[in-house]
């Protein structure tokens, strides 16, 4: 890190209490955060990590069980069709968000766009919309009463799929996720697209290097560190699949289940099962696979770059 | 991060105009616009907008012609004024009392989260101390575990404590940014020259008026950042409000939109989707000016805070 050059003047004794001093005080600016993290971030981790191995009981009241929380959940059917819902999303959905976020943003940087600046905030504008507000407007347009797609079907006479049929409302999910996180991930791509030197582009080109190359030699590689991170967040997210469903419910019913992702199934679990005890089990299991793959993609991004 | 581009701009204008006479010498600086690849991003524009374009359209109409106009163009009765105020006024002004919730939970909660946020960063960035390594670890293990993971446990934890059911169930767990303490991070560590601070603490100032008189103007772009970001969080809580709130009274817009639209599905419950569309178009409006406003400061902001990994 950069760090405190020690001042080039010779100290004197006098003061040496005043460095001791300093080096406590980066605790005095780290430790309200560090507080506040404890309490919503540690605390809640130990208690569901406490909880996970107790099971509470109409008669008996709470007992320890060890690990048969986990045994429950690991031969639970429900639990690994969620986990397999979100894993299927996380194949599909994240490579092709990426995919055109990184597209848009390589032809903004490259400046061969007419009104480029208006491209990179419209495309970036539905990040501010809430993920409620988000699913409500697609829920309503994937509509067959008076949505687009009712429109469509009565103008052509046509009969499209519900896309809130069974066979389809995950693929209608993933498209509501495209849609609010495309312009997030484009401008986080630009940004580090903005800080590579252009004398490296110039260099090329009088090598002789076409423009598909320039990307793949000098600017993927140089954004490599945008794209772990990006590929991450994306990872976390498709694993916390929630809002999305859980809002399109009132509008699919029959079709979004109380376990459809891992965190629905969690959230019903508990709110209305009141099984806290398994609902928190459910909860560090998917954290632990979670942590694993943000961690696997990590070492994988970072051993390509040496 | 605009400012070095627009020379560019209006050069290749120029190299525009006398491109006609055949293959022009190009470089990196004069690109030469392709229409193509306009016409390409143009499909992504287009599927970014049309959504936003549904809803202002539909929220000028009325719970009837919502049904027998075309979703994508008006309907002959302009009654968005009309869903406005209804929207404002109804159940006794339910709306507003929303509106107000998420105000006081943006500003107590972005706003706390982001001072948190920006004193841990440059903390982190300018000072060694013991257990540095130990709080980097703590928080980076601690962003992977799942939100809603954590929702389960908080919530039994905050019911213990009689917090569940109030303003502060929602507040206190928004004022932790992870996303905000790395973007500070990594930005104070860019902004502020190790040398101003020494010069300041040669000078007599104690630590407190150091970061308050050098570092914090030059943090400015980093703060508005997590400010806007932190912002968008907060005002787009769903989960956590979710749990912790049973008193409609205390619900976010994000809660009370979604419980106007179940209120159709449910037995005898009148359908207002019209107000829904309306509310929802009143919600996104203050971020998306915000964002279109503060364009400069959160492009430079974001920008920095990418560089490094």
């Amino acid at each position: 890190m950069t760090q405190t050059v020690v001042p080039p003047v010779a100290l004197a004794t006098g003061t040496r209490h005043r460095r001791a001093a300093r080096v406590w005080s980066g605790w005095g600016f780290v430790g309200p955060f560090m507080a506040v993290f404890a309490l919503v971030f540690l605390a809640p981790i130990a208690y569901s990590l406490y909880l996970s191995v107790f099971r509470k009981q109409l008669v008996g009241g709470n007992s320890f069980v060890g690990l048969d929380n986990y045994q429950r959940a690991f031969s639970d059917p429900q639990f690994w069709s969620a986990v397999g819902r979100v894993g299927l999303f996380l194949v599909v959905q994240v490579p092709i968000m990426l995919g055109i976020a990184l597209l848009v943003a390589l032809a903004i940087d490259s400046g061969r766009l007419y009104g480029r600046n208006f491209f990179r905030i419209s495309i970036f504008l539905p990040y501010a919309v809430p993920a409620v507000v988000a699913t409500l407007m697609w829920g309503f347009m994937y509509g067959t009463r008076f949505g687009l797609i009712g429109n469509i079907n009565e103008a052509f006479g046509v009969h499209l799929p519900d896309p809130l049929s069974s066979g389809l409302v995950l693929a209608s999910i993933g498209n509501i996720v495209t849609w609010e996180f495309v312009g997030y991930n484009m401008l986080i791509f630009y940004s580090a697209l903005r800080t590579v030197p252009t004398s490296l582009y110039e260099a090329a080109e009088i090598d002789g290097a076409g423009q598909w190359r320039i990307i793949a030699a000098i600017k993927l590689p140089a954004i490599r560190g945008a794209l772990v991170i990006a590929t991450i967040f994306s990872i976390i997210g498709s694993f916390q699949l929630f809002n999305e469903p859980s809002i399109l419910q009132s509008l699919a019913p029959n079709t979004i289940t109380t376990f459809f992702t891992p965190n629905l199934y969690a959230y019903s679990l508990s709110f209305s099962g009141q099984q806290y005890n398994y609902s928190a089990t459910v909860a560090i299991i998917m954290g632990v696979i979670t942590m694993v793959i943000a961690y696997v993609v990590q070492l994988r991004g970072m051993r390509k770059e040496a | 991060m605009s400012t070095p581009t627009e020379p560019k701009t209006r050069r290749s204008t120029s190299a525009l105009r006398t491109g006609r006479r055949g293959p022009r010498k190009r470089s990196v600086d004069q690109p030469r616009r392709s229409v193509t690849m306009t016409v390409l991003t143009t499909l992504v524009g287009i599927y970014s907008l049309v959504p936003l374009a549904w809803l202002l359209i539909n929220a000028t109409k009325t719970q009837a012609s919502l049904f027998d106009s075309f979703g994508l163009w008006f309907s002959g009765d302009f009654a968005l004024w009309d869903n406005i105020v209804e929207t404002l006024t109804y159940n006794d002004g339910i709306f507003v009392r929303w509106l107000g919730n998420t105000l006081l939970y943006v500003v107590l909660g972005a706003g706390g989260a982001t001072a948190l946020a920006v004193l841990g960063g440059y903390g982190l960035a300018k000072f060694n101390f013991p257990g540095k390594r130990g709080v980097f670890a703590t928080v980076i293990g601690a962003v992977a575990v799942p939100g809603t993971a954590l929702a389960v446990p908080t919530f039994l934890m905050f019911s213990q404590m009689g917090l569940t059911n109030t303003p502060w169930s929602v507040i206190i767990p928004s004022l932790i940014s992870p996303f905000g303490l790395y973007l500070m991070w990594t930005f104070a560590a860019e902004a502020i020259p190790t040398e101003l601070m020494e010069a300041a603490r040669m000078d007599g100032a104690g630590e407190l008026r150091t970061f308050w008189q050098i570092s914090l103007p030059l943090l400015a772009p980093g703060v508005v950042t997590v400010l806007l970001f932190t912002m968008v969080a907060t005002w787009n809580n769903y989960f956590l409000p979710l749990i912790m709130l049973k008193n409609p009274d205390w619900y976010p817009l994000t809660l009370g939109l979604n419980a106007w639209n179940a209120q159709a599905a449910t037995a005898g419950g009148e359908a207002i989707f019209n107000l829904v569309i309306t509310g929802a178009l009143l919600t996104i409006v203050p971020l998306i000016a915000a964002f279109l406003v503060l364009q400069r400061y959160w492009q430079s902001g974001l920008a920095a805070g990418s560089v490094k990994e």
